[in-house]
């Protein structure tokens, strides 16, 4: 009997985990596409490792639903749970034993794993991360790099349907971190759904088609990596000694200028540009007939790390 | 572990061998007088000697870390996330401390009576009612007395599973598993609560004497067991309900 495929991998309404007092979840309501490459962005203790044990049935919900690959979680997490791998809160494993045995260790507790296949899943799973070297050594003679590397394989023992990922490339060297995108990325081309937690935006930039964002147990956004961006709202940056009459010649094209930092003799000043109202050549030439000297001049598009720090705060004190 | 359990038998009778002190009837542990007669006789006093603290203290160390060890080292989470399922890990974890507690026994026997054939004479023993059985009857009775310290063990196995699901800190799940055998066996001892001992899972630890008596007398070895059944009942049902919907922080 074949299955379509459910629209979201996953889904939760309303889902929310109080302890005590404290509310670590509020009510939030995630929607990861299947097939996509969703980044879950926070600050530190914003509930996003809550919200991701509530996924994967190691939290149970105060209230609200989760859906994990279409179906009702923690209840039918037998079912879910072979199709998932997860890496939580960085990899665990038990120090005295080797790479290897680690993970037939934690492939046996998966009863829905078949034992025949167990030796030619681990050796290919070792080699996918580049451990097959290393897969006899004791663990606690590894590196944290390789920890991660081996807590990746351990995700990838079976063929899931969804991979949760928190901080996937945490620890790893360029090249690791290098070899994590591109296995992410041939996942994905695979229709394998792909939830990454991170904190490197510049990496979820990267890697991922859609996000979401907490703050302080809540959503604060949620869509296409685009969406959440604002592509339609551009910026004019302009390095100017003659900061008045540029922030005027603005004023008068219709955008709203302000002075941001200065460089030696010179200021920045910036101007956001809704749905490209002006044309960037236009701009140029009206500062330059108003006789603003340019020392610099540019369009871009608002930076993830810019939208992040707008919805979750510059505050550097964790929020609970 | 099973190592320093080995040990106690070996050094007992390397003790006994050495020492030119006869003993007066009734000093020191029951049976040792009877060791320099019949090296068969080492396995009981190390079994005697043993079952108070040594045991008990293995059996926590074992018992507490079933659940909070896995805790403690952050392997708990990946082992539901597998998915193992609780019941099936806590089912698991059991059999593995009663497994020890069975080898433990195991071990202790078999090395005394190792010990005591090599140092001692071996011959047909006398039990304490007075009536002779014989060597390889011997060795069956004492297989008999290492099931039951084993079955008595299987309690207190259960109250550390229990207590293990309670941290994520494995010495403190020993530790507290070790004081409530040590506990038990301080109220086992005050006369003002003999209404209390025979509910208590420690009650029937040194009944193994029934067992050498001609014939055999099972009511110690029955009523142990279901002493032992009830604790494992109880505080089985007590481990699944605090970890079926624990929420796994570790």
């Amino acid at each position: 009997m074949t299955v379509t495929a459910p629209e979201f991998a996953i889904f939760s309404e309303g889902l929310t985990k109080r302890f005590g007092q404290q509310t670590a979840v509020n009510s939030i309501d995630l929607a990861v596409p299947s097939g996509s490459v969703f980044g879950f962005l926070g600050p530190n203790g914003s509930g996003k490792t809550t919200s991701i044990r509530m996924l994967l049935g190691l939290v149970q919900p105060t209230s609200g639903i989760v859906r994990v690959l279409g179906e009702r979680m923690p209840d039918r997490l037998h079912t879910v749970l072979p199709r998932v791998g997860a890496l939580v809160e960085g990899p665990a494993f038990y120090p005295y034993l080797s790479g290897m045995d680690n993970l037939r260790r934690y492939d046996s507790a998966d009863r829905y794993a078949t034992s025949r296949s167990r030796s030619a899943r681990i050796d290919s799973a070792l080699e996918r991360v580049g451990l097959s070297n290393a897969a006899h050594k004791k663990v606690h003679a590894y590196s944290l790099g390789m920890k991660q590397r081996l807590g990746i394989a351990n995700a990838l023992l079976r063929p899931r349907e969804l991979f949760v990922l928190d901080e996937p490339t945490n620890g790893l060297d360029p090249q690791g971190t290098r070899e994590v995108r591109s296995l992410v990325g041939l996942l994905a081309a695979e229709g394998i759904t792909v939830f990454v937690s991170s904190h490197l935006l510049s990496e979820v930039a990267q890697m991922c088609t859609h996000a979401a964002v907490m703050s302080a147990g809540n959503i604060v956004a949620q869509g296409t990596l685009a969406e959440l961006r604002g592509v339609d709202t551009a910026r004019v940056r302009v390095l100017t000694p003659d900061a008045e009459s540029a922030i005027e010649t603005l004023h008068r094209l219709g955008l709203v200028a302000e002075r941001s930092h200065s460089e030696g003799t010179a200021t920045w000043v910036l101007a956001p540009v809704r749905d490209q109202a002006v044309e960037p050549e236009i701009i140029a030439a009206a500062l330059q007939t108003a006789g603003v000297r340019i020392r610099a001049f540019s369009v871009e598009e608002p930076s993830l790390e810019e939208r992040f720090v707008a919805l979750t705060g510059k505050g550097f004190d964790v929020v609970q | 572990m099973l190592g320093a359990v080995a040990l106690i038998p070996i050094l007992l009778a390397i003790a006994v061998r050495l020492s030119t002190n006869t003993l007066a009837a009734g000093e020191g542990p029951p049976f040792l007088s009877r060791v320099t007669q019949n090296g068969l006789f080492v396995g009981f006093t190390s079994m005697v000697v043993a079952i108070p603290l040594f045991l008990p203290l293995t059996i926590g160390v074992v018992a507490g870390d079933t659940i909070a060890g896995e805790a403690g080292q952050g392997t708990l989470r990946y082992l539901l996330v597998a998915p193992a399922g609780r019941i099936r890990l806590l089912l698991v974890k059991y059999a593995g401390a009663a497994a020890f507690c069975l080898a433990a026994t195991l071990i202790l026997t078999v090395a005394g009576l190792l010990i005591g054939a090599a140092l001692f004479p071996v011959g047909p023993v006398t039990l304490l009612s007075g009536d002779v059985i014989s060597v390889p009857e011997a060795l069956l009775r004492s297989l008999l007395v290492a099931a039951y310290v084993s079955l008595s063990l299987l309690g207190l196995s259960a109250i550390g599973l229990f207590i293990s699901t309670l941290t994520d800190v494995p010495v403190g799940a020993m530790a507290a598993t070790v004081v409530v055998s040590v506990v038990a066996q301080i109220l086992d001892i005050l006369p003002q609560l003999a209404w209390l001992h025979p509910w208590l899972f420690s009650h029937y630890w040194l009944g193994f004497a029934d067992l050498l008596r001609q014939p055999l007398d099972w009511t110690s070895f029955g009523t142990n067991a279901v002493v032992q059944l009830c604790y494992i009942v109880i505080f089985g049902a007590l481990a699944y309900s605090r970890f079926a919907t624990k929420n796994i922080q570790s």
